[in-house]
């Protein structure tokens, strides 16, 4: 052994600690079959009536008591096989009995980080942590953790991904949020209500099962459409107040945070500069009393709502957080009004502005959607035009993100158009420079 | 014709290098379409003339004029691609009656993809693909010069490196 040089402080790499999850995992593959059965009766009632006439009632225990300990088995071995361990770069996902997978997700390219709670995992006092990367799978999500150690893991995790040094990234705990937004549950209830989809939906489900019924006069048939009809119908309206309740947008030095949910709680976490696109939805019932809904794309994440329900300025000045420095442009100006032999009547609500920070059209006449891109989220610019548009001078220029959305600027003037599409390139290329660095704590 | 090319829209300094394909892709095209045309002209042509009667083998005709058609479509679309490299961007431009133009910042590209199959090949063909992060972002170009489609990878591949910037 020889001893240690003097002028050599630098650390050893600590050893990395691989950890599992939570041992009540195992539990919910336990139900599996018993899920796979059900879902196998919903979708074939008649055959499953037959099947299960010719079953005796012992027969059918012993089946279960056969297969219920195989599935948990299973979940068992599955869970005892995973690990997982943060690095200084990287969390590391180990699994797999059979076919061994290993993931290493790169940590200052996270996206956003979600931690949900659904309501099983809330009565066992369980969490899952997902992080979104670009190309991440479900796979790719930690499930199930204790609610305290997935709240620690993701400030662990935006720490190391904001650029704190790895000894302190541990210490460093939550960020402190500020509320911006809290959705009433009256304000939610109304806008539900005004929503033509519910309606659309509901209306859907009294009526079709009604006209079978009478034309058919087959229960199976009726019960078959009727059913899913009526799982939509709810999901549109009770799940969507369920699932957008107590609806909660904060800002803190890790990024955005919302959290939301009645039953299944989820708490979202989008780091500062992963905002690709903001849109501004107004639908037609909602104007007169200027309410709107926010919805954002981030790459590699499901999630898309920002706000659900909040009157305009409110929801504007959220936009003006999530992405600094942008104020929504009010002024958006038309096509020339030839483009009304291109498409009539909604030629008009194809609107656009171009300001020093974002790339914004309009578009829908009863139904506004309002879609802003950063200029340094643009990935190409395109600009096309078919025999039909060419004919009336016209173009479309379109703006690819990186969160696999185009905004489209449509019916502009041919001129317009191409000098946009060059501009908008110059625009997207100088736009990166004075962006924030990944690693958002160290810029 | 032109309406729209960044020539005329008073751009200062659009003064640019436009490159066009290989004649060879015009070449092989072509090649197709009569390929294709004289199996369908014989299949029109022999089974009505042996089943139904020497006159109704006429309807051969048909294919072959399609084929006429296409064989100036070919030619019309193969002269309206072309690309242009600027000190930041790429640039391509396509498409007839369908005109599309296509700017991709060089820091964008995640990936440039190289592809030639047996009959690019055979012609001395290959074509060229970048990715950005955008799955929208269609910027191929078809018909290169293999040294041409090499020398275009390794400059876009320099050029992207040097002006990164991901997301």
């Amino acid at each position: 052994m020889t001893a240690p040089d003097p002028g050599e402080d630098i650390p050893a790499p600590a050893p990395v600690t691989e950890r599992r999850l939570h041992p009540v995992t195992p539990f919910r593959r336990a139900w599996a079959p018993v899920a796979v059965l059900a879902g196998w009766a919903v979708h074939d009632p008649n055959a499953t009536q037959a099947q299960l006439a010719r079953l005796t009632t012992t027969a059918l225990l012993l089946g279960l008591a056969v297969l219920v300990p195989a599935a948990g088995l299973y979940g068992f071995l599955s869970w005892w096989f995973t690990h997982f361990a943060v690095t200084d770069t990287e969390l590391r996902i180990r699994t797999g009995l059979l076919f061994r997978r290993t993931a290493h997700i790169r940590l200052e390219r996270i996206q956003a980080v979600d931690v949900s709670r659904p309501l099983l995992a809330r009565v066992a006092g369980v969490a899952k942590l997902r992080i979104d990367v670009v190309g991440a799978d479900d796979k790719d999500e930690l499930a199930f953790l204790g609610e305290q150690e997935a709240r620690a893991l993701r400030a662990e995790l935006l720490a190391r991904a904001a650029g704190f040094a790895p000894e302190t990234a541990r210490e460093v705990g939550e960020a402190p949020a500020q509320e911006l937004l809290h959705v009433p549950p009256r304000a939610l209830a109304l806008s539900l209500v005004l929503t033509g989809a519910t309606w659309v939906s509901l209306c859907a489900a009294l009526v079709v099962p009604t006209v079978l019924w009478l034309a058919t006069h087959n229960l199976w048939t009726v019960l078959a459409t009727a059913l899913p009809l009526f799982g939509a119908a709810g999901a549109s309206s009770a799940g969507r107040f369920a699932g957008e309740f107590d609806w909660t947008v904060s800002e803190s030095p890790d990024g955005l945070r919302i959290d939301h949910g009645l039953l299944d709680r989820t708490h979202e976490t989008v780091p500062p500069g992963r905002v690709q696109t903001v849109r501004i939805v107004q639908p037609l019932l909602w104007r007169r009393l200027g309410w709107v809904r926010v919805e954002l794309d981030v790459a590699g994440s499901a999630n898309s709502v920002l706000v659900p329900v909040a009157p305009r300025l409110v929801a504007e000045s959220v936009v003006a957080r999530v992405l600094p420095g942008v104020t929504v442009p009010q002024e958006l100006s038309r096509p020339p009004r030839r483009a009304r032999w291109c498409v009539p009547v909604w030629w008009r609500g194809h609107r656009l502005a171009v300001t020093g920070a974002v790339f914004a059209t309009r578009r829908g006449l009863l139904r506004r959607r309002l879609s802003l891109v950063p200029h340094a989220k643009v990935q190409s610019v395109r600009l096309s035009q078919g025999p039909w548009q060419r004919l009336w001078r016209l173009a479309d220029v379109h703006v690819d993100t990186g969160a696999g959305k185009t905004v489209t600027a449509r019916l502009r003037d041919a001129q317009e158009a191409a000098r946009l599409l060059h501009a908008q390139a110059e625009r997207s290329r100088t736009g990166r420079r004075d962006a924030r660095p990944d690693r958002w704590m160290t810029g | 014709m032109e309406t729209g090319s960044p020539k005329e829209s008073g751009i200062p300094g659009a003064e640019l290098e436009w490159r066009g394909l290989q004649p060879a892709l015009m070449r092989l095209r072509r090649l197709l379409v009569v390929g294709w045309t004289a199996t369908l002209a014989v299949a029109t042509g022999l089974l009505p003339g042996l089943l139904v009667g020497p006159a109704w083998a006429a309807f051969a005709l048909v294919p072959v004029t399609c084929a006429a058609w296409c064989w100036r479509l070919v030619g019309r679309n193969w002269r309206s691609w072309r690309y242009a490299e600027r000190a930041d961007d790429l640039l391509i431009s396509r498409g007839v009656l369908w005109r599309e133009e296509t700017v991709v910042p060089y820091g964008r590209m995640q990936l440039v993809e190289v592809t030639s199959g047996p009959l690019e090949r055979r012609f001395g063909l290959a074509t060229v693909q970048l990715h950005t992060a955008a799955a929208a972002t269609d910027a191929t170009i078809p018909g290169l010069d293999p040294a041409e489609a090499e020398r275009l990878r390794d400059r876009l591949t320099e050029l992207g490196e040097a002006r990164s910037a991901g997301l």
